[in-house]
């Protein structure tokens, strides 16, 4: 009796706790959840999302920025000049602006920054953003030139990346562990498998903004997510990991549930370089035998857009390309058989962690076991998923999201791990590059689909949703992912 | 487990059969473990629903008629699914009881044997493993050479090594002494054969005892594994691996964990309960202690 009375008041103590942890977070700070570890915090030399998700915005800011629409804004470059013949960008720099560590930025850093990015020996993953630029000029103090061979139509959408973000060449070595930028927040601490401080910078050159403290906490289970949001230790997580608790958010009034779109392309990738899925007809039996649907409704219950190609819905360029490969499990067969597997065949799927790969996985696996291909899962975590499927190429199928924004490019790049070669596809990116005029472009961009469509690249599954989960009163956090970010800037407590 | 008392005179296996009867742990371990793998036999010839084949219209439905104790959420029926994964269950710790038997007794029966600087090589190789905790050795095992339902086998019946081989050191050694191995010896049979006529026969009863209560924990740790994502792999069920995937589900479909969670409890309970009774048939000086 005692000690049960003693654990009661303990356990109201403990209450009392929690209900005043949120509380105290309501203040002028805010927690946000995110499933993965950035591998460092230097967009400028890596690919992981991640990277991105904590400084876009936040600490590095690029001569433009992408908004919350996917729309090109100024950033460092507050306006910019182009030339008639689409070959000389001229920027205008913001004056004032200071480097985290207190010096300057200048026209110099904006050349260091793109040279460096662009240069031989960069480690930066977008290389193919800055292909198109031959030179890199400071006419002055806070004005910058960029000539171009050849013209590119989407050249202030590249430099708005997060992979453009401007540096300084004392700190640009040191960013991996220590982020020095020119943004609204400037770096605290960073406790490795735990989360990662940011604070307001005081010095900043634009408005500043309204919260004084940021903190990424990772969670990489999706159940410790749900309790983490339940328990209020986090104020939201703009990709919250298990579709599967999104009702229960719903029906629980402390929360928004605010389901977006995302730049993710969730695709079967497949090594076409690989017998048998360097036959087109093995690769369009796989499309027939996938059932998109039953994919959405069993790993995302529901969310997300099926997809015919490798384009986002949302994009004004979209060709609904999804009745090419509508579900048709004897057609599948049939081109099977065709192309000389009337048995079928077997062969691996490596998973990578989240869920939609692994639950969708295993959906595929069933799937293509109805027509003959026998899949041994193989689950795996990102580190080898990156070396062995990306970077190796050493798979048969695997799913991944791709969530870089309009990345229909890659298809046309000498080495991608997809290991597929089109010249037909290659002369289309390539008048893409030289066409500035809208319709010109999204009506080459419809055939680049088309082509992909046509040769079953891949099984084109759905379009990722950003099933975004937070506090009620949390205001400014984005609805949609046009670039990989969680920006902060517009981000304030209601009360 | 030290304490062993062992019968001069054999008794047969009509009193064991006797004792049996009145054993209640016996009865009730029995009766349960008889259960777990009568579902596992039969899931070989059927089951209720075919556990490789999703249906995601039907997911997530809380038990009815159809669906005895629910679907998943891929729509695959949960009873179906616990029955092949008893299967699974039940042939990872049959392999690595097996391994551990295969290698401890003749370790553990040959260091008594001998007596000589390789028994006690043996014997502290034996400890080094043991001290060891027997999970820890088998993630490390899983991670290092890949996750998949033999290599769970492989670690679970590595460390089953040194509770074999101890065992049977230990039996062995009281059996050394006693007078009916004096007069083997002194009709000069040789050590080794004296092992195999005499002392073997008279470790199986705590083998059989031994034996069954690392049936439950490889059990468990094959859940353990599986439910890490290192044992069983899917498409193939497994309860570790349906607790897992509950994990988010349990605040709308509880069931998803419940049952999974209930055949563990039940596997492990019926083990146990049947080693229990076991030790106290084969052991009677224990058993009149009482």
């Amino acid at each position: 009796m005692k000690l049960s009375k003693f654990a009661l008041r303990g356990a109201t103590a403990l209450a009392m706790l929690a209900m005043a942890v949120p509380a105290l977070a309501a203040n002028n700070s805010v927690t946000l959840g995110m499933v993965l570890e950035p591998t460092h915090l230097d967009p400028t030399a890596g690919a992981a999302a991640a990277i991105d998700e904590v400084v876009y915005a936040n600490l590095y800011e690029g001569l433009t920025r992408i908004d919350s629409k996917g729309v090109v804004q100024p950033a460092l470059a507050k306006s910019w000049t182009v030339s008639g013949d689409g070959l000389t960008y001229t920027f205008m720099l913001e004056d004032g602006v200071k480097f985290h560590d207190g010096t300057d930025f200048n026209a110099e850093d904006v050349v260091f920054s793109l040279n460096r990015a662009r240069g031989e020996d960069s480690v930066n993953a977008q290389k193919a953003l800055f292909k198109a630029i031959d030179t890199v000029v400071a006419v002055d103090a806070s004005t910058v030139k960029i000539t171009l061979s050849p013209s590119n139509g989407s050249m202030l959408f590249n430099l708005g990346w997060g992979d453009a973000g401007l540096v300084a060449p004392e700190s640009a070595d040191g960013n991996k562990a220590d982020p020095v930028g020119t943004g609204p927040f400037k770096f605290v601490k960073w406790v490795k498998g735990d989360r990662i401080e940011l604070a307001k910078s005081a010095a900043y050159w634009g408005d500043v903004v309204v919260l004084d403290k940021a903190t990424f906490k990772i969670i990489s289970d999706p159940a410790a997510a749900f309790a983490a949001m339940m328990a209020g230790d986090v104020d939201g997580f703009p990709n919250f990991p298990a579709p599967e608790n999104l009702d229960q958010f719903r029906a629980d009034p402390r929360f928004s549930v605010v389901v977006g779109s995302t730049e993710g392309e969730t695709i079967l990738s497949i090594n076409n370089a690989k017998a048998p899925f360097n036959n087109v007809k093995v690769r369009q039996a796989i499309s027939y035998a996938i059932n998109r649907q039953s994919i959405i409704d069993g790993a995302m219950f529901g969310n997300g857009t099926p997809i015919g190609s490798h384009f986002a819905p949302h994009h004004p360029a979209y060709v609904d390309l999804t009745g090419a490969y509508a579900y048709n499990p004897e057609k599948a067969r049939a081109l099977l058989a065709e192309a000389g597997f009337p048995d079928g065949f077997d062969a691996e799927i490596k998973l990578p962690p989240p869920s939609y790969a692994r639950r969708g996985g295993e959906i595929i696996a069933a799937d293509l076991k109805k027509v003959g291909i026998n899949l041994k899962i193989i689950p795996v975590e990102w580190g080898p998923w990156v070396k062995d499927v990306f970077t190796e190429t050493n798979y048969d199928l695997t799913i991944v999201s791709h969530t870089e924004p309009q990345d229909i490019g890659i298809y046309a790049r000498e080495k991608y791990y997809f290991n597929y070669k089109s010249d037909a596809f290659k002369g289309v990116m390539d008048k893409l590059n030289k066409t500035t005029d809208t319709d010109g472009r999204y009506k080459l961009l419809g055939e680049a689909q088309q082509i992909l469509s046509d040769d079953a690249v891949n099984g084109f599954l759905f379009q990722l949703a950003k099933t975004g989960v937070w506090n009620a009163k949390l205001k400014g956090l984005w609805e949609n992912s046009p670039v990989q970010a969680n920006d902060l800037t517009g981000v304030s407590w209601s009360e | 487990m030290s304490e062993f008392d062992f019968q001069g005179e054999r008794e047969t296996w009509g009193d064991l059969g006797q004792k049996a009867l009145k054993n209640r742990s016996f009865f009730i371990g029995a009766l349960i473990t008889g259960t777990v793998l009568f579902m596992a036999l039969l899931s070989f010839f059927w089951t209720p629903f075919d556990v490789t084949e999703l249906d995601i219209g039907n997911k997530l439905h809380w038990p009815d008629t159809t669906n005895w104790l629910g679907t998943d959420h891929f729509g695959r029926d949960v009873f179906s699914m616990l029955m092949v994964g008893a299967r699974n269950s039940i042939a990872v710790a049959i392999v690595a009881v097996s391994i551990g038997m295969a290698i401890g007794v003749p370790l553990g029966a040959a260091a008594a044997a001998s007596r000589s600087w390789g028994s006690n090589l043996i014997m502290r190789t034996n400890d080094f493993i043991f001290a060891f905790p027997s999970l820890l050795l088998a993630v490390l095992f899983t991670a290092i050479f890949g996750p998949s339902a033999i290599n769970a086998m492989i670690a679970i019946g590595i460390f089953n090594i040194p509770v074999f081989a101890r065992l049977a050191h230990g039996g062995s050694l009281a059996l050394w002494q006693r007078e009916f191995i004096l007069s083997a010896q002194t009709s000069g049979k040789s050590r080794v054969r004296i092992t195999i006529e005499h002392i073997m026969p008279n470790l199986l009863n705590i083998l059989i005892v031994q034996g069954t209560i690392q049936f439950s924990l490889g059990i468990l740790i094959e859940a353990g594994l599986s439910y890490l994502g290192l044992g069983t792999q899917p498409p193939d069920p497994s309860w570790g691996k349906m607790l897992s995937e509950a994990q988010t589900m349990m605040y709308f479909a509880s069931y998803l964990a419940i049952f999974p969670g209930i055949a563990i409890v039940f596997a492990v309970l019926g083990l146990n309960l049947l080693g229990d009774g076991l030790r106290d048939i084969f052991d009677p000086k224990l058993r009149r202690g009482r």
